[in-house]
């Protein structure tokens, strides 16, 4: 199948960027990356720069990978990265615009690659459990209840890709900070910290300048790791509920 | 002699809860939620009141809707608590959204060329604007019926007359759209508040998600149905 593609092309954060129009031959076995390597071997052929992308895994669980095609992050199969989009969902003919994710907190480095750092930084602001060393624990010392082992993991499944942001209207990143602080703060090991987490991660969102939650759920529908909008409201409640235990413990510290 | 003396170090205030809150995005709608709530009681039990523009007369042949607003206003406290209560959370829910709404603009400061919406309702991403449109149609609605001034022909307690009078012609219009804008604001909101408190079970989220639909739809369908009775002749003064 012959498409064309609309990409867009931007040299570094400095260059304002433009579409460039390409036209490729596509089967339909490829995955939507070995497409656009095609691509890039055409280009790198004609003496042109090819296409920068990222990508590492491409099955699917690094979170590498992600720009939009026609408007969708992560293209037109809901819930699936693009690396694991196949060229079998298009057809001969389509023309398919692929554009960066676009967000203050997510600069476009080159192309279609977006430096997503800004994830990494609110991880390091709470994305932790303190351990004490010394041997190990009997495996089964503590127990986890089944439903809150299940939800835990859920969310665990987050791979970062930033999709979420991509998709919100608001470029909010409240379904990945929610997925990390739910998927910590739904286990005892997580419970120490369950505060500061809630605290500390939402402040450095804040930080990142990303926009907030209006609950409108476009990142539930493109999320490739399926994180469900609940955990939003676990990350708001624990907000909330950490800003009035703060307060308390606060207090009682300052009377000494 | 000597005297101990100590130096107290005044110790920087640390934010108060509310401070706190109202410093967050979170923290913000979770207050929004609050009064959000609030105003929406206050919508419901307004609904139910004037549903007695239906009701007809009483024995002695006095509208029940006069009686009950001479029953408002005769009871001092309750009138002017609600009212304070109202002016309040309407302030700090307004105040928040348009903030918040202002804040976020920066998020996202290159457009895409190019954006589908996936899965969100219309309403879900229209809130600012159809709050704004009830936050303007709160003042007119004050100054038609309650103050007057913006009423052709305003009798004080004659609720009947001021209705009936009232709703029509480009008045009849802004009830209509207003309260188009009012149901659009509650479909979202009564779902999304959820949320906002930190309660997002999806075992009950979906149904939230539904009834809000359900309860948005009979509150805006209640008041529309006040301006088209008005127009129907079916409530005359
Ligand atoms: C009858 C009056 C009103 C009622 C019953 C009402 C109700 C609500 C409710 C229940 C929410 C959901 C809160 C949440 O998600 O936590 C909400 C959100 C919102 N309201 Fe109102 N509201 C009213 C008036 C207004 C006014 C006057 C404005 C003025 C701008 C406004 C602007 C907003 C905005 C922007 C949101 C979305 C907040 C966000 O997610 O960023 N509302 N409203
Ligand atoms: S490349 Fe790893 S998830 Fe797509």
């Amino acid at each position: 199948m012959r498409l064309t593609l609309d990409i867009w092309r931007q040299k570094n954060g400095a260059d304002a960027g433009r579409f460039e129009t390409y036209s490729v031959e596509a089967n339909e076995h490829q995955s939507f990356l070995e497409m656009l390597d095609v691509l890039n071997q055409d280009l790198i052929g004609q003496g042109k720069e090819p296409v920068a992308f990222d990508s590492d895994c491409r099955e699917g669980i690094c979170g590498m990978c992600g720009f939009l095609v026609n408007g969708v992050p992560h293209g037109p199969e809901n819930n699936t990265t693009i690396c694991q989009t196949h060229m079998r969902h298009f057809h001969d003919g389509q023309r398919l615009r692929l554009e960066p994710w676009r967000a203050a907190a997510f600069p476009v480095l080159r192309d279609l690659v977006v430096d997503r750092t800004a994830f990494d930084r609110i991880i390091q602001a709470g994305g932790y459990v303190s351990v004490r060393t010394g041997s190990a624990v009997d495996s089964n010392a503590m127990l986890v209840q089944k439903n809150a082992a299940d939800r835990a993991m859920t969310a665990a499944a987050c791979i970062g890709c930033g999709a979420c942001v991509a998709a919100c209207p608001n470029a909010a990143a409240a379904l990945f900070t929610g997925a990390k602080i739910t998927q910590l703060g739904l286990l005892p090991q997580g419970q120490p910290e369950r505060i500061d987490r809630a605290l500390n991660m939402v402040a450095q969102y804040g930080k990142e300048g990303f926009g907030h939650c209006t609950l409108i759920g476009e990142c539930e529908a493109v999320c490739p790791a399926k994180i469900k909008l609940e955990v939003i409201a676990r990350m708001n409640g624990d907000f909330v509920k950490a800003v009035f235990s703060k307060r308390a413990e606060e207090s009682a510290g300052g009377a000494g | 002699m000597s005297v101990a003396t100590k130096t107290i170090s005044a110790a920087p205030p640390s934010p108060s809860r509310l401070g706190i809150l109202w410093g967050s995005a979170i923290g913000k709608k979770f207050l929004m939620a609050l009064t959000g709530i609030l105003l929406s009681l206050f919508v419901l039990g307004h609904l139910l009141g004037n549903l007695q523009l239906y009701f007809g007369k009483d024995s002695t042949g006095a509208w029940l809707i006069n009686n009950y607003a001479k029953f408002l206003h005769n009871n001092v406290p309750l009138l002017w608590g609600t009212r304070l209560v109202m002016g309040v959370s309407v302030l700090v829910h307004a105040i928040a959204g348009i903030q918040l709404y202002l804040a976020k603009q920066s998020a996202r400061p290159i457009p895409y060329h190019e954006k589908q919406s996936v899965n969100s309702t219309l309403p879900s991403r229209t809130m600012i604007w159809s709050g704004v449109l009830i936050g303007g149609f709160v003042v007119y609605h004050l100054l038609h019926l309650t103050v007057g001034s913006a009423h052709p022909d305003f009798v004080p307690l004659d609720v009947m007359h001021n209705v009936s009078t009232g709703l029509r012609g480009i008045a009849a219009v802004v009830y209509l759209i207003s309260m188009v804008a009012l149901g659009f604001h509650l479909r979202h909101g009564l779902y999304s508040l959820f949320s906002s408190l930190g309660a997002g079970n999806p075992a009950i989220s979906k149904n939230v998600f539904n009834y809000a639909a359900v309860v948005a739809t009979l509150i805006a369908l209640a008041n529309i149905s006040f301006p088209l009775a008005v127009l129907a002749g079916l409530v005359r003064g």
